[in-house]
């Protein structure tokens, strides 16, 4: 049987559910499935692992692997894919998962594929289907003179899979000696923010220039939050440094498939439509009926987003937390 | 120190993508060609690195790709200020695995003491060739990195890398290292007309991929079956007031589209 080995990705002593969905979907697609986790106490993901599908679970447990450190994460990765010889290994696309992965590729001299939003298996032939051009085309990719295919897939983009859950994974310990490294994790701040990041959000509601000004964020973020959304804003918006790069939507920002687009003043831009026009559902506030943006959106409203937006999160908290 | 930045010549953001009848890949006859915005604020931090040490350290810039139409990207380095400037010249596209051993070999020859890249190059959107050039050159590296500093005895660097949900993550690394650089990392400065007419006149030093001892089997992955994203069904636009807009929208939400 082939055999998929899943990077598990995990916080405060839980699995984070973007990796839970590979678990699934590699069980479900008939593979054997191998989780790898690390830092201490890694061995307690056991349970969660084996109801998703996982009948092993391989761990590195070393204080140096506390907090990702690309040197450590990267040989005690690549010393498990070796020891294991997968088919595939599957991890989630994120700012760890495509760090680790390339590295780990270069480690192994495997072809590394990112973003991936589907991914087929025919015997040992692993293919996926990733955007480039930041979502202005699609394409196939497959692996060549790789021993195994290193994908690393969107959040949420792959159908549900479930499984009958099973008992807890075999844990193995991996042990290696990583006292050797070049490089040092000093500090880790956690951000404030206890929304989910912009790539594994279900819905958004981003700001354009129509905003005005930095002052009248409020506005979008009550909107955001009636709706348990979180917050993404455009380009001229962040070079204006009214917002953070980690909250830019488009081409030099963040690609984005979310159930629900809310874009509030947003004019649409090339590179602004590239990196969201796979939302499911788009809804554009603008005043100008003539802007791209309604040509993407499903729902176009036309007219002041200071009148709008606010009616707006009085609707969705009627409808929501009556 | 001799200090490298590999820089990406890729379509202009404005691009409107076309796809090759085959679907081997995109039509590139009409495409604008700029320098990779992330690469940026590579070439940028490499500049004022060099600046900040003032010990006759260099800054050379290295491409991959065809070299008639990409010397252009080192034109333009050079006019930023780069000192020195490599082509390897490939008429092929490469995947990234290849792409990373060549600009590997090539780093390995000159005795990069640190490499600079974006983190990612807006065409293919890999993410992954300063991870591999790390790996291949066994060095530490760190990628989507936000501040950077250099220690006093130019041994050690310090970085903060960003992470989901706004997490900064700060790691020390030894150098020789590769650092992937992310947008607010700095503020890229502009080439004066002086600047670009004097680069026109700067010697571009030449490699191939022979010479880097690249074969076939360095290539690990291949795009094929490119293709539209398919259009968006059409949308409509709402009429009414301000407060009928806000209505109809949620009540559409709940029970048209069905996504709340």
């Amino acid at each position: 049987m082939a055999k998929a080995l899943v990077f598990v990705e995990h916080k405060n002593g839980k699995i984070k559910s973007s990796s839970l969905e590979l678990l699934r979907f590699a069980k479900s697609g008939g593979l054997e499935v191998v989780a790898v986790a690390f830092g201490p106490q890694a061995s307690s993901l056991a349970a969660e692992a084996g109801q998703n599908g996982a009948a092993n679970l391989v761990v590195t447990e070393s204080a140096e692997l506390q907090n990702y450190n690309p040197e450590g994460y990267g040989k005690a990765f690549s010393e498990i894919i070796k020891n294991q010889n997968p088919t595939c290994v599957l991890g989630s696309s994120s700012v760890l998962g495509k760090d680790l992965f390339a590295r780990v590729g270069g480690l192994l001299k495997c072809g590394v594929a990112t973003d991936c939003v589907a991914v087929t298996f025919e015997g040992n032939n692993v293919k996926a289907r990733r955007p480039l051009y930041s979502g202005k085309a699609t394409a196939s990719i497959e692996f060549k003179n790789s021993s195994t295919a290193l994908v690393l897939v969107r959040p949420n983009v792959l159908e549900p899979r479930t499984v009958t859950p099973g008992g807890p994974a075999t844990v193995t310990q991996s042990a290696l000696q990583l006292s050797s490294l070049k490089t040092l994790v000093k500090q880790v701040v956690q951000g404030t923010s206890n929304k989910l990041d912009l790539s594994e959000a279900n819905i958004i509601v981003s700001a354009g220039r129509g905003i005005k000004g930095p002052e009248n964020f409020k506005v979008i973020e009550e909107l955001a939050a009636s709706l348990g959304a979180s917050v993404g804003a455009s380009r001229a918006v962040v070079d204006a440094g009214w917002a953070p790069h980690s909250m830019q939507v488009g081409q030099t920002g963040k690609t984005v498939s979310p159930t629900l687009y809310i874009a509030i003043g947003i004019s649409g831009a090339i590179q602004h439509l590239a990196g969201m026009s796979s939302s499911k559902v788009i809804v554009a506030v603008n005043k100008d009926k003539e802007a791209p943006i309604f040509q993407k959106a499903t729902y176009g409203l036309v007219g002041d987003l200071f009148e709008i937006v606010p009616l707006m999160t009085q609707e969705f908290k009627k409808l929501l937390h009556s | 120190m001799k200090i490298f930045v590999c820089v990406k010549q890729v379509p202009d953001t404005e691009t409107k993508i076309k796809i090759k009848s085959d679907g081997s890949g995109i039509e590139t006859q009409d495409v604008k060609w700029i320098m990779n915005p992330y690469d940026e604020f590579a070439v940028e931090e490499a500049l004022k690195t060099r600046d900040k040490l003032a010990d006759g350290s260099t800054v050379t810039a290295l491409t991959l790709g065809p070299k008639a139409r990409c010397t252009e990207v080192l034109r333009t380095a050079l006019a930023l200020g780069c000192d020195n400037a490599i082509v390897i010249d490939s008429t092929e596209t490469l995947d990234t695995s290849a792409t990373a051993r060549a600009l590997s070999e090539a780093l390995k020859k000159e005795d990069a003491g640190l490499i600079f890249l974006g983190k990612q190059a807006i065409d293919d959107d890999c993410s992954q060739v300063p991870q591999l050039i790390a790996a291949h050159l066994e060095l530490p590296h760190a990628s989507v990195v936000v501040k950077f500093e250099l220690s006093a005895d130019k041994s050690k660097a310090t970085v903060e890398r960003e992470s989901e949900g706004g997490t900064k993550e700060i790691l020390e690394l030894s150098l020789p290292c590769v650092i992937g650089a992310n947008k607010g990392l700095n503020t890229p400065r502009f080439a004066s007309l002086p600047n670009i007419m004097k680069a026109k006149k700067k010697e571009i030093a030449e490699l191939n991929l022979a010479q880097l001892g690249i074969s076939e089997t360095d290539t690990k992955t291949r795009h094929y079956e490119f293709q539209l994203p398919p259009p968006r069904p059409a949308g409509r636009t709402l009429e009414g007031s301000a407060a009928d807009l806000a209505s109809q929208v949620v009540k559409l939400l709940r029970e048209e589209a069905k996504v709340i």
